[in-house]
């Protein structure tokens, strides 16, 4: 097995072993949908609608907001990341690796939600699967990408609680996972515009569950597309290796750069 | 001939307008263990954290094995093993996940033997926050030299461990020694470096203020030899006394010390009056100023200028 496949494999664990990653990536995101499934679906009956790309959103949100910034904050202020830059791992191996095992994590959740989902709380299948599974990647990939890029900026654990609450909150309630973002007031309908979720939920409703969304899907998808590459790409170059070498630090509001395709997605719709 | 594998030409360090190291030069040879000393703040971890690639320096030439650390980084992860102060490992890794790891990250097979060597056999699948804060940098010192690099550096290896703990990592470093690898010993505690070390450097803000080997940094300083004495009818207790290159007489017990700044003069005056007054000698010790007792010298003396 080479050193990614191995540190992949360890990472992957990690997600496992620890207590937090565990609550974070599987607890709370199945011990929430065994709620709404029991609770909320019979208050808000169109939420069988669309509660398996719901669940599978908050399942990511959970993992990449709420489980993947503090342990990358916290490996760089233990001075992890020094110990692994001498022994030859690579930038990407720290970054891509969190990435790939937070979308894995989260898809083990989203297949158990969209099996169990329409068997135990009649919600509806997808429709098309293909698109289903693939729109899933393109959101995993954005939430997961702004996950790690919190952890990058972010100065101390307290920060980055901060910071993904800040996203997590608007994205439970204007995102389009509770509510229709079409139930909402004109102005808040706005706001949610800048969230993914939004686009995500949009997504999911024209290709996947054959919805009649408000926003264009494909453009939905492009949009998380872009703005998981870009947040990405944004971790890359604001990486440190740890806190104490100022040197060469890159100013945090960089990261913003990573919102410009939500940003567009929002003067498309004016 | 001897191969020099380290080498530090006018290094200068810097942050902002604080100069941590100012333009020290040095030089390695192939299987020694160089140990750097020094108070805090003396330029110590800069210098080790230039030379493993971790900091550019702002002046001056560092070499290992020929590769620049700050230039040449994916050639010099084989030639280095480092052993960080603090080990920075996440707190989930198995003992044997983490070996496995990084000797994969270095091209390598897995060297399991190593954690028997480093007396971590109970603990192979141990988390690493279960291990105790000497495990853990025995653990660090195993992945240090997982991947057999020919030059290791060592951050207060033995800071933390229990004796057992000390004499292995003495050993392994004296193995380790045998075997041609170099080893720079970052250390505060001066019996280890004065033990293991071949040479030693003593920095003091940012310059180095001693070089050589123990007993010649220990042999040109100002510090007197302690020759305490005890007799039978403690004849030297006698006043007015006075016998050469003894700057300093106490009595301790039934022991007369003195300090001599030259101790064959001062011992054959001491043999000589004993046997002129018929006393007969019944203990005799002589104590070398420690390399202590020199570091604490020149630091004292390099703080109050």
């Amino acid at each position: 097995m080479n050193a990614f496949a191995q540190h992949f494999a360890f990472e992957f664990r990690t997600g496992i072993r620890n207590r937090t990653l565990l609550l974070m990536n599987y607890l709370f995101p199945l011990g929430f949908y065994a709620l709404l499934g029991l609770l909320f679906a019979q208050l808000n009956p169109g939420f069988i609608q669309v509660m398996v790309p719901a669940m599978s959103v908050f399942a990511v949100l959970s993992g990449a907001l709420l489980g993947l910034p503090d342990p990358h904050v916290t490996a760089r202020e233990a001075g992890i990341f020094r110990s692994y830059r001498i022994n030859g791992v690579p930038t990407l191996s720290i970054l891509v690796i969190p990435v790939l095992t937070t979308m894995l994590h989260a898809l083990l959740v989203t297949v158990i939600i969209a099996i169990t989902g329409p068997l135990f709380f009649n919600a509806a299948a997808p429709v098309n699967w293909v698109a289903f599974f693939l729109i899933y990647l393109v959101m995993a990939l954005a939430f997961a990408g702004i996950g790690i890029l919190i952890g990058v900026i972010s100065s101390s654990s307290r920060i980055t609680v901060l910071w993904s609450q800040l996203l997590f909150l608007p994205s439970m309630l204007l995102g389009g996972l509770m509510l229709p973002t079409s139930a909402l007031p004109a102005s808040l309908a706005k706001v949610a515009l800048i969230l993914p979720t939004t686009y995500a939920m949009s997504a999911f409703d024209g290709l996947a569950m054959h919805g009649a969304p408000s926003l264009d899907p494909w453009l939905s998808l492009g949009v998380l597309a872009a703005g998981g590459l870009l947040a990405f790409a944004m971790s890359v170059f604001l990486f440190k290796w740890d806190s104490k070498n100022v040197t060469r630090g890159r100013h945090p509001a960089l990261a913003l750069l990573a919102w410009a395709p939500y940003l567009v997605g929002l003067l498309l719709s004016f | 001939m001897n191969e020099t594998v380290i080498q530090v030409k006018d290094f200068r360090k810097a942050y902002g307008s604080f100069v941590a190291v100012d333009g020290i030069s040095f030089e390695v040879e192939r299987g020694e263990i160089f140990g750097l000393l020094g108070p805090n703040g003396a330029g110590k971890t800069s210098t080790l954290e230039s030379l493993e690639g971790l900091r550019f320096p702002d002046g001056g030439s560092l070499r290992i094995a020929g590769v620049d650390p700050a230039r040449q980084t994916r050639q010099l992860r084989s030639l280095i093993g480092v052993q960080l102060q603090t080990s920075g490992l996440p707190e989930s890794i198995r003992v044997d996940e983490a070996l496995r790891l990084f000797c994969a990250y270095h091209g390598k097979p897995p060297r399991d033997e190593l954690i028997d060597r480093v007396g971590l056999s109970e603990k192979r699948t141990a988390q690493y926050h279960q291990l105790s804060a000497g495990q853990q940098r025995r653990l660090s010192l195993a992945l240090a030299v997982a991947h057999k690099p020919p030059v290791l550096f060592l951050d207060e290896p033995t800071a933390g461990l229990d004796v057992a703990s000390r004499v292995m990592l003495h050993d392994l470093m004296r193995e380790l020694q045998a075997g041609g690898t170099t080893i720079l010993l970052a250390t505060h505690d001066m019996a280890e470096a004065a033990e293991m070390s071949t040479r030693v450097a003593i920095l003091m803000r940012g310059k180095i203020v001693a070089l050589g080997t123990p007993l010649e940094i220990t042999a040109t300083g100002a510090g007197l030899t302690k020759i305490s004495v005890r007799t039978e009818c403690s004849s030297l207790t006698a006043p007015g006394l006075s016998f050469p290159a003894v700057a300093q007489t106490m009595t301790e017990g039934e022991y007369v010390i003195f300090f001599s700044r030259d101790i064959g003069p001062t011992i054959s005056a001491l043999i000589a009056h004993l046997a002129a007054q018929g006393d007969a000698l019944i203990d005799l010790r002589v104590e070398r100023p420690s390399l202590e007792d020199r570091f604490l010298e020149i630091t004292t003396k390099g703080a109050a200028r």
